[in-house]
């Protein structure tokens, strides 16, 4: 097994603090704090609700912004300022740099997750002073958010491997909307009588990632079970996924002539 | 025979050019060239000619429309030829957020070095190239010239036997390049083979075994700069100077260059002796009598001039 994409990985989750990404966490903090506060002085029995939707929403978005916006730049910026010249006259192969700035961003965003759901319980504390079992949904939330999040790294990846940062934006926005609806896609198939259509619609459905299936942020602010069968399926769909466009990224970076 | 260090079979790359009708435009054309083990071997050109795209296509950075090349006798493909290689990029420019000694600390960990070792060789190369004192310095804060001698540190790291540097003199003060010409000095002592692209022509004479010169992607000669240039002497140059109220004789009164206090000639070979007595008869001090030999630098504007005003009917070929 090779060192390499750790190694890379790393420097790159260096590259992410020392660029002050997790500054993004100051701004979280307040923003539980003053929910907190809020919910605490304006609502009756619902306060928990309010906070642990609130908080799982800011973690995703939070999260989304910051796999979007440096996913992008992730190779892109390595060509750019031709710090890649160097990297590649060593002993690295490209789909290990590729997999390595992957597993360097997943490392960031885990971290930042990690204090956010820190942020969260504090905030959870301060206005039920207490935790409950059924608090254990808000982590599977969490890691659901986390699994989500690998997953539009993987694509803003694939598409800085050969576009530009802003195009790269786009395309992984429109996949995330479009992902997030593909139940809908495939259900525009079943109103329409042409099979073609149909067809259509449903290859579509099944080749874009199903990201609605990762949001169960509305069942742990209810304190709902979710099932384990779920838990190993998102899992498995999340790492296969993630895995084939790792794979494509790494086959049209394999032949990529530089600047 | 001994595997060849470098060895380059009709090396050619091709650019696309355009937007609409994509031409390709020729970069480099049928590079074929062998450099042996232990040589200081120059690449020289002018901006453009080709020798950047070479140096990239040996490193797979960019992948070559034509041709072959191998490195100690490993094809350019074969990631394991990246383990016994050094390179220095054109105006190198590294991760700014880290400090020199991280910088490479990350590199020498990518050749799996351990941790005595790694710390051990990074204080060392940083010496080596005369940063010790900005080793914990984040990058972002180096001149031109600290990055470039970075760069050099980066690339002589792991020991490699062959060392590829493009330009590595450029964007450095007199006492840098003396240093890079010091270091690459050592690096012939310690058998290795270095293979460096440069357009500042008295450095390559200065340190080149041989010289390989290109001009529009072609290989125009390869050879010792001596070689190349031919030792034969054109011309001889006299330096004199003459006492207060004297005339010079009408000869050299025209074809003499005076230069504050002094003149300067230059004389064909056969005519030397006549001419220094005519001057002695002037009663001029002689200061000098040198013969002058042709540079590489005038070899060089040669090709060049030659290159422009031949037609270049390669430069744009049709997809």
């Amino acid at each position: 097994m090779s060192a390499i994409p750790g190694i890379v990985a790393i420097n790159t989750f260096r590259e992410a603090v020392r660029d002050r990404v997790l500054y993004n966490l100051i701004v979280f903090a307040l923003m539980m704090m003053g929910a907190a506060i809020l919910v605490g002085e304006i609502s009756i029995g619902i306060d928990r609700l309010v906070i642990i939707n609130l908080g799982l929403s800011a973690i995703s978005i939070f999260g989304l912004v910051m796999a979007i916006f440096i996913g992008v730049g992730l190779v892109y910026k390595e060509m750019e300022k031709r710090t890649l010249y160097s990297l590649l006259a060593k002993p690295v192969r490209r789909w290990e740099f590729l997999v390595g700035k992957f597993g360097g961003l997943v490392l960031t965003l885990a971290v930042n997750t990690l204090f956010m759901t820190l942020g969260l319980a504090a905030a959870l504390f301060y206005v039920s002073r207490q935790f409950l079992r059924t608090d254990a949904t808000i982590l599977i939330a969490i890691y659901f958010i986390l699994l989500e999040l690998a997953l539009v790294t993987a694509f803003a990846l694939f598409f800085s491997c050969f576009s530009s940062p802003m195009l790269s934006t786009l395309f992984t926005l429109g996949i995330y909307v479009a992902g997030f609806f593909s139940a809908d896609i495939r259900g525009i198939g079943t109103v329409t009588r042409s099979p073609a259509m149909q067809m259509t619609a449903r290859v579509i459905s099944y080749l874009l990632p199903n990201f609605r299936n990762f949001n169960v942020i509305s069942a742990a602010s209810h304190g709902d079970v979710i099932p384990f069968s779920l838990i190993w399926q998102n899992t498995a769909y999340a790492a296969l996924y993630v895995a084939l466009v790792l794979i494509a990224a790494s086959a049209i970076f394999f032949g990529r002539n530089l600047k | 025979m001994s595997t060849p260090a470098i060895e380059i079979e009709g090396l050619t790359k091709d650019y696309p050019v355009g937007f609409w009708r994509q031409r390709l435009r020729r970069s480099l054309d049928h590079l074929t060239l062998r450099v042996e083990d232990g040589e200081i071997f120059g690449f020289l050109g002018p901006n453009g000619a080709g020798k950047t795209t070479t140096l990239k296509v040996l490193m797979s950075i960019i992948f070559p429309t034509s041709g072959t090349a191998r490195v100690r006798g490993k094809s350019i493909d074969d990631v394991r030829m990246h383990r016994e290689i050094g390179y220095l990029p054109e105006q190198p420019y590294f991760y700014d957020y880290l400090t020199a000694r991280e910088l490479l600390e990350y590199y020498a960990r990518l050749f799996g070095f351990g941790a005595a070792d790694r710390r051990e060789r990074v204080t060392r190369f940083l010496e080596r190239v005369g940063l010790a004192d900005a080793a914990d310095l984040q990058l972002r804060k180096f001149s031109k010239g600290m990055l470039q001698r970075v760069g050099i540190a980066q690339a002589i790291l792991h020991d490699p036997q062959e060392i590829f540097l493009d330009e590595p003199m450029s964007g450095l003060d007199p006492v840098g390049r003396r240093e890079v010409r010091d270091i690459i000095h050592d690096l012939k002592r310690e058998g290795r083979t270095v293979f460096f692209s440069t357009h500042i022509l008295s450095d390559a004479e200065m340190l080149c075994d041989r010289v390989a010169v290109l001009v529009g992607g072609k290989l125009q000669g390869v050879g010792a700069p001596a070689e190349i240039v031919s030792m034969q002497v054109y011309a001889m140059e006299i330096l004199f100077e003459t006492q207060a109220g004297r005339v010079l004789p009408g000869s050299l009164a025209n074809s003499a260059t005076q230069i504050g206090g002094r003149y300067r000639v230059e004389v064909p070979e056969e005519q030397l002796y006549s001419i220094l007595e005519e001057l002695r008869g002037c009663g001029a001090r002689i200061l000098s009598v040198t013969p002058l030999r042709p540079t590489l630098e005038d070899y060089f504007f040669k090709l060049v001039a030659r290159n422009k005003t031949a037609p270049q009917p390669e430069e744009a070929v049709s997809r």
